[in-house]
């Protein structure tokens, strides 16, 4: 169990870091690259779950396809590739203020109802099992799911043809 | 119908009531109610005289009274006391009355109030008729007010011009002043009575002795200047001349024959309480006689210097009325009220001819007349016979009556007989000058006189028959029992005989007698055969001296006026208009400037500071409240998330933890 | 591996990302922090589903990754064309409703 601590911590703290540089660095495009540090970390907790083709999926799809396209944002926005101006609105205190806020009340929340219980490791999940659950018992959300990206396919097609 | 004689002032009343309502749509606008109603009555009061008459002695009076209200032990309600001085009164007012009226349809023809000129006349008639009825002093004074009151209104009748209407106040206002005396009286009667009311009840206690003397003269008194201003005895009487200024029959009716003679009427009522008051049983002077020889006197003498003729005829009629009150003053009540009997009728015929002769030469005065002998035949004969009964010509109707009170007068009271020669010599006097300047002569006048309309001649002819021959009623040529001194007697069952009659005394009678022929002597060789010194005011400067003093009147009404009105009357205008400005414009305008100066501070504090603050303070909080919170709305997505996730946050504590 | 270990881990990130939200001007920025938060749910969520020994987590989080990348792609078409239109992308500048 030691490594798995081990492994937890050094991931928190990669993930902690970067996000905190994520919503303070003064720079778009560094930002994006420290969300896929969190995004990589997410996919390592994934794995320390048990949940490899969530882990992977989680790869695939945020960080190869995501955060692309939020470069892709950055680049057609014409943002400044490098340091420019202050990014932070002039409400960044209220935001830290009701972020602290947020954190505290969610922290006493975990705190009084799970206290310290354990998750008793089972092993791997199967993808088989997964896939039976998608395709399975959750068909329809799936189903819904890929319409809904259709839906959002085409929305965003719509919106920035430039006619 | 002595039982129902009040019926008799009752015709008169509803008459009045139904000119009123229906007089103008009528074909001779109310005269034929007005007529037709003083007809029945006066049929009526004929047929009581004949019924009292036909009583047998001894005859006592008929009472009936009606009870309105009792209160303690006072009654107040109406009532018929029927006697001998009653039923003739009765029969004369209506006698009158209905001459009078029948004599208007003529002399008032085209009259712009035709129709209320007879609805006033019955009002009058009623009114003089329920005085002459009364059983009770409270009853009598209501008569007296009404004919008061119906006097001025008749004397007023063209109140267009002032000087009607000045005189119709001068009448008014005068007997009025009397009236307070009457009132005085018949309310110390009333005490002295023991609270009664009732007019035969005080003359038993009167004559009884059971009302002490003192209070018996004080009433008495106090009644007399209500008769005083009544029946324009000497200084009340300056009312009557000017009252002149109404139409003639009015002059004829209500100051001649029927009204002014209220007072003596009243006097010959109550006489009880003045016998007894001014124990005029013993002889010598007393007010009543005193006021009487007076007026006799002062108003023959004026009578000399009138170039009205009405105004003659009207001083003539205070002189009478100054006889009749003297002889009810030395104790001759019978030959007083005989008098008065007479006089109704000669002086109305006088009076109406006037009018028939102001009618035809359209003035007034004597200056404009002259030789109307010629021109008018029946009034010059009927006027000439007035004038010498008037004047106590025998057979004549005046004589009787006047020679009977000298008659009366000889028998103790020597000075009042000696005025009372004077003054027949005198209205002999001024009745020739008056009869010489209208009848004789060359005509003086513009006008085309001729001769009046029939309604006008014929009740001048009645009254000429009734001048020659009412008299006789004096002497019993018709039977005892139409005696005048038989049926007309000053009776009160339980006290003792006061009236005492006098046989015919030849001497007084040759005496009164050839003191009228001497003054018709006198004035007709004056005036037709030019004898006497001409010129005398040129003269002398007493006699001009006396002239002016005739002239003003005895300058009585510069003293009422001036002295008396004035006196009283400035003082109190001027207070009145200090109160006026002072106290009751400062009341006002305190008010006024109070409220104005409420509202300055109403508007300065309470609406600019403290309404205005408020809805000022009211708009400004919402303004900046707006301006504050309107910092939310920023219109940024960010803002709003902020609100967002800090609420969720809090609510999800709050869920958590408090639930 | 104590179960509030994942959770605390997916509060701070969700903090974190909360305040990205609320505090950065660039829009794309906030898309960023969006991905944080969706994230920090999906560690939730395998979390529970780890915890309940039941695989339903894990699905749950696939279809919020499905969801996220189609939220992605239309958040920067509109952010796109507000760039066309305003020349910025500067959120704070959208403030038509600005009372």
């Amino acid at each position: 169990m030691v490594a798995q601590n081990i492994a937890f911590g050094l991931l928190a703290a990669a993930m902690v870091a970067a996000g905190f540089r994520l919503v303070t660095t003064k720079n778009v495009v560094r930002a994006a690259l420290f969300l896929a540090i969190v995004l990589g970390g997410v996919a390592g907790i994934f794995t320390l779950l048990g949940a490899e083709f969530v882990a992977w999926v989680q790869v695939l799809v945020y960080i190869g396809a995501i955060v692309v396209l939020l470069l892709f944002g950055v680049m057609l926005t014409r943002a400044p590739i490098g340091k420019e101006g202050d990014l932070d609105n002039d409400q960044r205190w209220t935001a830290a203020l009701v972020a602290l806020f947020v954190l505290g009340a969610l922290a006493a929340v975990l705190a009084d109802a799970w206290g310290t219980q354990e998750i008793k490791f089972q092993g791997v999940q199967r993808t088989a099992a997964v896939s039976d659950s998608i395709f399975g018992t959750y068909v329809v959300p799936f189903e819904v799911a890929s319409v809904l990206l259709l839906a959002a396919l085409v929305g965003a097609v719509a919106l920035a043809r430039r006619d | 119908m002595l039982r129902n004689a009040w019926l008799i002032p009752l015709i008169p009343a509803v008459s009045f009531v139904l000119i009123l309502a229906f007089g103008r749509r009528l074909p001779a606008k109310g005269a034929e109610i007005g007529i037709g109603a003083i007809g029945i009555s006066f049929l009526l009061s004929l047929v009581a005289v004949v019924q009292w008459v036909g009583r047998s002695e001894p005859r006592e009076a008929v009472e009936r009274h009606l009870s309105w209200w009792k209160l303690g032990g006072v009654d107040i309600g109406a009532g018929i006391h029927v006697d001998g001085l009653t039923v003739m009164m009765l029969a004369v007012v209506t006698f009158i009355s209905l001459l009078v009226q029948v004599y208007s349809t003529g002399y008032m023809e085209g009259d712009r109030r035709y129709t209320y000129f007879f609805a006033a006349l019955s009002l009058f008639t009623a009114s003089m008729l329920m005085l002459v009825v009364a059983d009770n002093t409270l009853q009598l004074m209501v008569g007296w007010e009404l004919v008061g009151m119906c006097s001025f209104m008749l004397i007023g009748h063209w109140w267009e011009e002032e000087a009607n209407s000045s005189a119709a106040i001068k009448a008014f206002l005068t007997t009025r002043t009397g009236d307070v005396g009457l009132m005085l009286g018949v309310i110390t009667l009333f005490f002295a009575a023991g609270q009664n009311f009732n007019i035969a009840n005080l003359n038993r206690l009167a004559l009884t002795g059971g009302i002490s003397h003192g209070l018996l003269l004080t009433g008495g008194a106090l009644l007399f200047l209500g008769v005083m201003g009544k029946s324009a005895q000497f200084p009340l009487h300056v009312w009557l001349p000017d009252a002149m200024a109404g139409p003639t029959p009015v002059s004829a009716l209500i100051h001649a024959a029927t009204m002014v003679v209220a007072g003596v009427y009243l006097v010959a009522r109550v006489y009880g309480v003045f016998w007894a008051g001014f124990s005029i049983g013993d002889g010598g002077i007393n007010l009543i006689a005193l006021i009487g020889g007076i007026t006799v006197i002062i108003a023959a003498a004026l009578a000399f210097v009138q170039d009205d003729i009405k105004k003659v005829l009207a001083y003539s009629t205070i002189s009478q009325l100054g006889y009749m009150v003297m002889a009810l003053g030395v104790g001759a009540w019978t030959a007083g009220v005989f008098h008065l009997f007479t006089h109704a009728f000669f002086k109305a015929l006088l009076f109406l001819g006037s009018g028939s002769l102001i009618h035809a030469v359209h003035s007034n005065n004597m200056s404009e007349m002259g030789g109307m002998r010629k021109r008018m035949p029946t009034t010059f004969w009927t006027f000439m016979v007035g004038s010498l009964a008037l004047a106590g010509i025998p057979p004549l109707a005046g004589f009787w009556s006047k020679d009977e009170i000298i008659n009366g007068a000889s028998h103790g009271f020597t000075l009042f007989m000696v005025v009372g020669l004077l003054g027949a010599f005198m209205t002999a006097a001024y009745m020739t000058r008056a009869v010489y300047l209208v009848f004789f002569g060359e005509y003086r006048g513009h006008a085309h006189p001729h001769e009046s309309p029939k309604s006008m001649a014929v009740p001048l002819q009645v009254l000429g028959v009734l001048s020659v021959l009412g008299g006789l009623v004096g002497t019993g040529l018709a039977g005892s029992k139409w005696r005048f001194s038989n049926w007309v007697r000053f009776d009160i069952p339980g006290a003792p005989e006061i009236v005492k009659e006098h046989a015919f005394n030849f001497p007084v009678a040759t005496l009164s007698v050839a003191v009228g022929l001497i003054g018709i002597g006198i004035a007709a060789g004056y005036y037709l055969r030019n004898m006497f010194p001409r010129g005398a005011a040129e003269k002398s400067g007493l006699v001009r001296t006396g002239y002016k003093v005739l002239v003003n009147k005895y300058y009585l009404d510069n003293l009422y006026i001036d002295g008396v009105v004035r006196s009283i009357q400035y003082p109190i205008a001027r207070a009145a208009y200090w109160v006026n400005q002072h106290v009751l414009d400062g009341a006002v305008n305190g008010v006024g400037i109070g409220a104005r100066k409420t509202a300055q501070v109403v508007y300065d504090v309470v609406d600019q500071k403290v309404i205005d603050g408020a809805v000022n303070g009211a708009g400004f909080t919402a303004e900046e409240g707006g301006i504050v919170l309107r910092q939310t709305q920023t219109g940024r997505v960010q803002t709003y998330a902020a609100f967002l996730f800090g609420a969720s946050a809090l609510i999800a504590v709050g869920l958590v933890f408090f639930t | 591996m104590y179960l509030n270990q994942f959770l605390m881990l997916a509060a701070v990130l969700f903090a974190m990302g909360v305040y990205g939200v609320l505090a950065r001007k660039n829009g794309v920025l906030v898309l960023m922090s969006i991905e944080l938060m969706l994230n920090a749910v999906n560690i939730n969520l395998v979390a529970f589903g780890a915890f309940n020994n039941t695989v339903a987590g894990q699905t749950f989080a696939l279809f919020v990754i499905a969801i996220a990348a189609a939220e992605v792609g239309v958040g920067l078409a509109i952010i796109l064309l507000i760039f066309r239109n305003r020349a910025s992308v500067d959120i704070d500048e959208i403030d038509a409703m600005r009372g």
